[in-house]
């Protein structure tokens, strides 16, 4: 038995997978994103692919997102002048459910992976 | 009983000794009636008189009116100063003041007239039963009244009461069958006209309870009924407390009873009688009160506007804190039982409001203290302090409270205008259908003709009388050419009931696209039409019951204010219309505790009227109210001294600064910038202003922490010093830069304290500092037809300093005065999110355009002077079910239903869009109420609420049937605005375009025998496709044609923020014939005549070279002179002696002698007067270049870049077809 490189990632993915479910819960948009990034980097770096695969439209997202955020001087997703609005409200709250859903599913795969990987190895 | 209520006079006279002393001059004087009566007729003023009587119902509240009475008076007389109300008030004041109070008040007239109610209870105390059983006796003529004076030991009282219940009793009489004759004859009569008196006069002597009390109340009745019954009978000493008492509170039954019913005898009579009567009344008891009261309100039925009778506490509680209030009331209470029960129902007010949670936020304050409102229904705490009062004790307060009453009286402002008050009628006066009353009701609708109603009412004429067919009629677009009706366009009356509909609010407030809401989220996606409301809620009103009570009846579960739909299930309980909470009606609400009949809360002005407003307590304040502030932040930039505005500005603060709504405590600065900012310090005591120079842009800090802002009346010379030397101190200036932001921020630090209004004027786009701004705008793409950019702010510097300043209660009101691109875009941020407004005048020169520098004149005129309204929040309620969605209009939305609004003008117009989240299917009417909570310029708390009820209905048809196209056309205008920023421009214009074809085509597929050749729309929706046209044919979303991005972007703004008819005129502009006016169908506004041309549409081919038309496009007005125009015309009205002479730039018409020149100019004047901000005019010849702009607003016909109306429905039925 050997601790991989894969094993530490999705070590890591796990528990930052746990954070990103707190932050989808609550919009909290940058620690978001960069812990997502984060760890697709080190799928990245552990060869991953499939994973990373599974991981690279939720990043591309999110990079979108950002890019089209509201004009706006400091970092930020949400406009305190429109979050208000019934419709942007809504999606806004699906969008998070959606996440958590993701970020759930993700994380027991995570576990999986990572035992399997120990397991295996 | 008597002693009690006695003493609770004394308190309030104590306070108001020199009143009363006026006030027994004027009892002396009373007899002479005929000279104070005047001021009394006014209409509004009577009508006032009345809601007090029907407050005068309730003893509780009075009770704590008087405590609060005390500190009252101080209220009383900022409140004439109100802008709507100050002119109301001497008028509705001395008439209540003659009514009410006794022979004190008389004495007072106008400027002691608030006072009157309050002082008059020490009179009535004393003497005044006995009079005031005259009073009620004599009932009949004024005549009478003296006699029965005679008769009463109080003589000025009796008289008093006499006239007045002459007066009041007529209108009763005329009620109950009585002979009206009785009125105005001397009373003859019966008694106990039942009818009339027995509820409320029943209510009332419950409520005094005393067993004297009944007896009296006979007679007062009797009074009523029948001629004069005599104090004789009244005997008793004690009794003549009692009808003291009685006649206070029978005074406010009458009053009700008055207004429910509609008075036999003519508006004017009564007035008349009123105005005698009152004018004699001085002292006269409650009785007086109460006749005058009821005659009062058979005058003036409209009156609406009474001021419940609490007021005074509420008054009270508002400028002090309540707990300061309390003190005073049990002081006064302390002589009587009748005190205890003052005390009850003090003591009861207070702890209600210390069980209330404090407010955290506004937002808690508006919901009222239960911030959960809507959630948790049932931990919230009971508001009602009424179930502590005792009904024992009740009575005798009852009787302590009539003097107190007298007060309230004072505090209701009878909205209406002078010249009003006869006409207006009612409109929320409307009796409730349920009330017996009802009898008078033809009457009111006669009277209904009121201003308010008239749209209304005429809407109802057209709609009603065939109102399925006419407007589900279907009507061929393409075949009809001649769609538009040439009378303007109505409001479409919610098919409901009648009574309802008279309660309905006027739809100049409230109106919503559908006025048959459809029953399901799937029937609305089958009509394909936007549902949402468009708002005016802070409207001018010429009318507008003001109430003061301790209690502010609301739902327990959603806080909903108590109004005309909620439904009484008994006496003690009533059901919210909009959540369907069982609520309990609280004991202040009701008539008389004490012997458990109550009274009739449906008869109480809340539930009369639609619209009405609120003394909201201290319980509505997170800090005391706050004082007027106003800020001027003036660019004095080189760019701005060329333009020139501060001689204009400087003139018109000099002119208005005495009219700046405000009290005593109001505040004003100045502050001005171009690369550095300059502070003005103007404190009392300097010889001159100083001026303080802050070149640190980068770290802007206030050189002096309290004398910038500084009270305008101290030093008002400091400050016309400063006004006079203004323009001229920079003439020299060669500072080209502009420190906008900076300066934004200094003001924002100086009025971050109080909050308030800053008001900046703006030359030229900001190149300093934080928040500076590149030019953004290609000249070469003004008339692209792709893309336009730059719509969007270029930074949100402006927003954030928006939002920090709503946090502070400041609204920031932009004026931009610019001949170059300024990106309001990015500037319009600063009003928008802090409820500011914004105004623009491109390339503004005040000599090279002298139009426009008229313009800004007369909007600073009316900018300076309207009603503003501070720290306000306004919330939006609907029937469960229905959903807000988004909000339009400058405003910061705090939480999904709560706009936090820093000021309010009452020239700002919100939408709201709405969903259908639950089928309506269980019920068959929907409401909605507005509630906007503000600070009045007077340092007053108050409340004023909207509902609107409308039906729900099952079917498609019936959903068309009831669409108003106008407000439907408003909202899609806010929505598309909101889509070319949010998306784009060319987005928007698809969308406005596909909301026509998806509407139309839906209502295709609902008529079985679909012709695939023809456009067909249902009578009410045919206008649709042409509103639509106009729309992209607006600056604001036109493509094609050279627009200035700045022009696009302010169309838009003004497109947020207009009130719906305003922004119906910038959208599709009104055409007119005026060279050939004639009466006929001339309506008369105040002894002019004005004729009403009829609509022309909005295409070249109506313009005929023989004529002269005016397009009345809101905020200009255009004058196209034909060629071949009548000479005679030219000369009459232009003066000019043929069309050659008519000078290129003409904006105004002379004032000529002659019947067409006085027409046209009554007219023009006419439309002037029916919106804030005043036009500008431009006569327009035929050939000269300025036609292309006259031009443009020809909607109908096509353009290089446009389609014109004819080949915009073979478009649509092209999509159609697809």
């Amino acid at each position: 038995m050997a601790f991989t490189f894969a094993a530490f990632c999705y070590m890591l993915a796990l528990l930052l997978t746990a954070a990103l479910i707190f932050f989808a819960i609550w919009h909290l948009v940058l620690p978001e994103y960069l812990i997502h990034a984060f760890f697709c980097v080190m799928f990245l770096c552990a060869a991953e692919w499939l994973t990373l695969g599974l991981n690279m439209p939720l990043l591309a997202y999110h990079i979108w997102r950002y890019m089209s955020r509201p004009v706006m001087s400091g970092p930020g997703l949400y406009d305190p002048t429109t979050i208000m609005n019934a419709d942007i409200l809504a999606y806004c709250q699906k969008e998070g459910w959606c996440k958590l859903a993701f970020y759930l599913l993700a994380f027991f795969y995570y576990l999986y992976g990572m035992i399997y990987v120990l397991v295996s190895s | 009983m008597s002693a009690p209520a006695g003493s609770p006079r004394p308190a309030a006279s104590a306070r108001i000794p020199p009143r009363l002393g006026g006030a027994g001059a004027s009892g002396a004087a009373a007899p002479a009636g005929p000279g104070p009566a005047p001021p009394q007729q006014n209409g509004p003023a009577q009508n006032q008189m009345q809601f007090p009587s029907g407050y005068g119902l309730h003893p509780q509240n009075y009770i704590a009116p008087s405590g609060h009475y005390a500190q009252g008076p101080g209220k009383m007389t900022s409140l004439p100063l109100d802008s709507q109300h100050g002119d109301y008030y001497s008028g509705l004041y001395t008439v209540p003041t003659q009514n009410v109070v006794t022979p004190n008040t008389a004495g007072q007239q106008p400027g002691a007239q608030q006072m009157y109610g309050r002082v008059l209870p020490a009179p009535h105390m004393a003497g005044s039963a006995l009079g005031s059983f005259p009073g009620a006796t004599s009932s009949a003529s004024h005549v009478h009244t003296s006699a029965s004076v005679n008769h009463h030991n109080s003589p000025a009282v009796g008289a008093a009461n006499s006239s007045v219940a002459s007066q009041g009793f007529p209108s009763t009489c005329g009620h109950y069958a009585m002979s009206t004759v009785s009125n105005a004859a001397y009373p003859r009569v019966s008694y106990s006209s039942p009818p009339a008196g027995d509820p409320y006069g029943q209510q009332m002597f419950t409520s005094q309870n005393a067993p004297p009390v009944r007896p009296i109340r006979d007679n007062s009745f009797s009074g009523q009924n029948t001629a004069i019954s005599h104090p004789s009978p009244l005997p008793p000493p004690p009794p003549q407390q009692y009808h003291q008492e009685q006649s206070l509170s029978g005074y406010s039954t009458l009053s009700w009873s008055a207004s429910g019913l509609p008075s036999t005898q003519d508006n004017l009579l009564r007035n008349h009688t009123g105005s005698l009567a009152t004018a004699n009344n001085n002292p006269t008891s409650p009785v007086a009160d109460s006749l005058s009261s009821s005659v009062m309100q058979n005058v003036q039925p409209p009156v609406s506007s009474p001021v419940v009778s609490t007021v005074l506490s509420g008054a009270s509680s508002a400028r002090t804190p309540a707990a300061a209030c309390h003190p005073a009331e049990p002081a006064a209470s302390v002589t009587q039982p009748s005190e205890l029960f003052q005390q009850k129902g003090v003591d009861s007010s207070s702890t209600t409001s210390s069980a209330s949670p404090g407010p955290n936020s506004y937002d808690a304050l508006e919901g009222g203290s239960y911030p959960d409102m809507l959630s948790s229904s049932a931990s919230s705490p009971a508001p009602d302090p009424a179930p502590e009062s005792d009904p024992t004790s009740a009575p005798a307060p009852a009787a302590a409270q009539p003097s107190k009453v007298a007060k309230p009286f004072g505090y209701g402002y009878p909205a209406l205008q002078p010249g009003y008050q006869n006409a207006a009628a009612p409109p929320g006066a409307g009796p409730p259908s349920a009330s017996p009353v009802y009898s008078g009701f033809q009457q009111y609708a006669q009277q209904y003709p009121g201003l308010n109603q008239l749209s209304s009412g005429l809407g109802g004429l057209s709609l009603q009388s065939a109102p399925q067919p006419e407007s589900l009629r279907p009507v061929n677009l393409t075949q009809d050419r001649n769609v538009l009706p040439v009378t303007p366009v109505w409001a479409p009356v919610p098919n409901l009931n009648l009574d309802l509909r008279k309660l309905n609010c006027s739809p100049d407030s409230f109106r919503c696209t559908l006025t048959s809401i459809p029953q399901t989220q799937a029937l609305l996606n089958k009509a394909k039409l936007p549902l949402g409301l468009l708002l005016h809620p802070f409207r001018d009103l010429t009318q507008l019951p003001v109430i003061t009570s301790n209690t502010i009846v609301r739902c327990r579960s959603c806080r909903t204010y108590i109004n005309p739909f909620v439904s009484f299930i008994d006496q003690r309980r009533w059901k919210c219309n909009l959540c369907y909470r069982v609520n309990d009606v609280p004991e202040e609400f009701m008539y008389n505790p004490l012997t458990r009949s109550y009274g009739e809360p449906h008869k109480r002005p809340e539930v009369q009227n639609s619209t009405v407003e609120f003394i909201a307590s201290s319980d509505y304040m997170l800090r005391p109210p706050q004082p007027a502030v106003y800020l001027f932040v003036l660019d004095v930039s080189h760019n701005a001294v060329e333009a020139g505005y501060l001689t204009i500005l400087c003139q018109s603060l000099l002119e208005n600064l005495d009219k700046l709504p405000g009290d005593s405590r109001t505040r004003i600065g100045f502050l001005t910038f171009d690369s550095t900012i300059h502070f003005y310090d103007l404190q009392e005591g300097l010889s001159q202003p100083q001026m303080l120079i802050v070149s640190e842009i980068d770290d802007v800090f206030l050189p002096t922490p309290d004398s910038l802002l500084v009270n305008l009346h101290e030093s008002k010379e400091l400050i016309k010093d400063l006004l006079n030397a203004l323009p001229t101190m920079f003439t020299n200036t060669r500072e080209t830069h502009s420190a906008l932001g900076p300066a934004l921020q200094a003001a924002f630090k100086l009025m971050s304290p109080t909050g308030g209004r800053v008001s900046v004027f703006q030359t030229q786009l900001p190149s300093l500092g934080a928040g500076l701004l590149q030019s953004r705008e290609d000249p070469n793409q003004r008339s692209s037809t792709k893309v336009v950019q730059h719509l969007g702010p270029a930074t949100d510097f402006y927003k954030k300093l928006a939002l920090d300043c709503s946090g502070q209660q400041t609204a920031v009101d932009l004026f931009l005065l610019s001949s170059q691109y300024s990106d309001l875009a990015s500037l319009a941020c600063m009003s928008k999110y802090s409820a500011g407004c914004i105004y623009y005048y491109p390339s503004f020169h005040c000599t090279h355009n002298p139009s426009q520098a008229e313009k800004l004149q007369k909007d600073l005129r009316r900018y300076l002077t309207r009603k503003i309204g501070f720290e306000a929040v306004m919330r939006i309620r609907c029937t469960k079910g229905l959903s807000m969605h988004t909000f339009h209009g400058n405003f910061f939305v705090r939480s999904t239903d709560l706009l936090s609004l820093a000021n309010i003008n009452p020239d700002a117009g919100f939408a709201v869009q709405l969903s259908i989240e639950e089928s309506l299917t269980d019920t068959s009417l929907v409401c909605f109420q507005t509630a906007l909570l503000y600070t009045s310029s007077k340092g007053e708390r108050r409340i004023r609420v909207h509902t609107l009820c409308l039906p729900v209905v099952s079917s498609l048809a019936d959903v068309y049937a009831g669409v108003d196209v106008q407000a439907a056309i408003c909202l899609l205008a806010n929505m598309a605005v909101d889509r070319s920023v949010s998306s784009s421009l060319s987005d928007a214009r698809d969308a406005l375009v596909n909301a026509v074809v998806d509407s139309l085509s839906a209502y295709g597929s609902t008529i079985s025998n679909l012709q695939h050749s023809a456009l067909i729309a249902p009578s009410s929706l045919k206008l649709f496709p042409l509103y639509v046209l106009a729309l992209l044919k607006q600056k604001a979303f036109r493509t094609g044609t050279s627009t200035r991005l700045d022009d696009r972007v302010y169309a838009m703004c003004q497109i947020k923020c207009q009130p719906l008819v305003h922004l119906m005129k910038m959208i599709h502009p009104n055409l007119y014939r005026i060279d050939r006016l004639t009466d006929e169908g001339a309506i008369h506004v105040n002894d002019r005549v004005v004729p009403q041309p009829p609509l022309q549409k909005l295409s070249a081919e109506k313009l005929t070279r023989e004529g002269a038309f005016l397009m009345d496009c809101g905020s200009v007005f255009y004058i196209w002179i034909g060629k071949s125009c009548d000479n005679n015309f030219i000369e009459d009205v232009l003066g000019c002696p043929n069309f050659a002479s008519i000078p290129q730039k003409m904006t105004h018409l002379p004032e000529l002698d002659t019947l067409s020149s006085e027409r046209a100019r009554s007219f023009i004047t006419w439309l002037r007067d029916n919106r804030p901000l005043s036009p500008v005019l431009h006569v327009v010849k035929d050939e000269s270049p300025a036609k292309t702009e006259f031009f443009q607003h020809l909607i109908e016909d096509r353009t290089e870049a446009a389609f014109s109306y004819y080949e915009f429905l073979l478009h649509i039925q092209q999509h159609i077809c697809k």
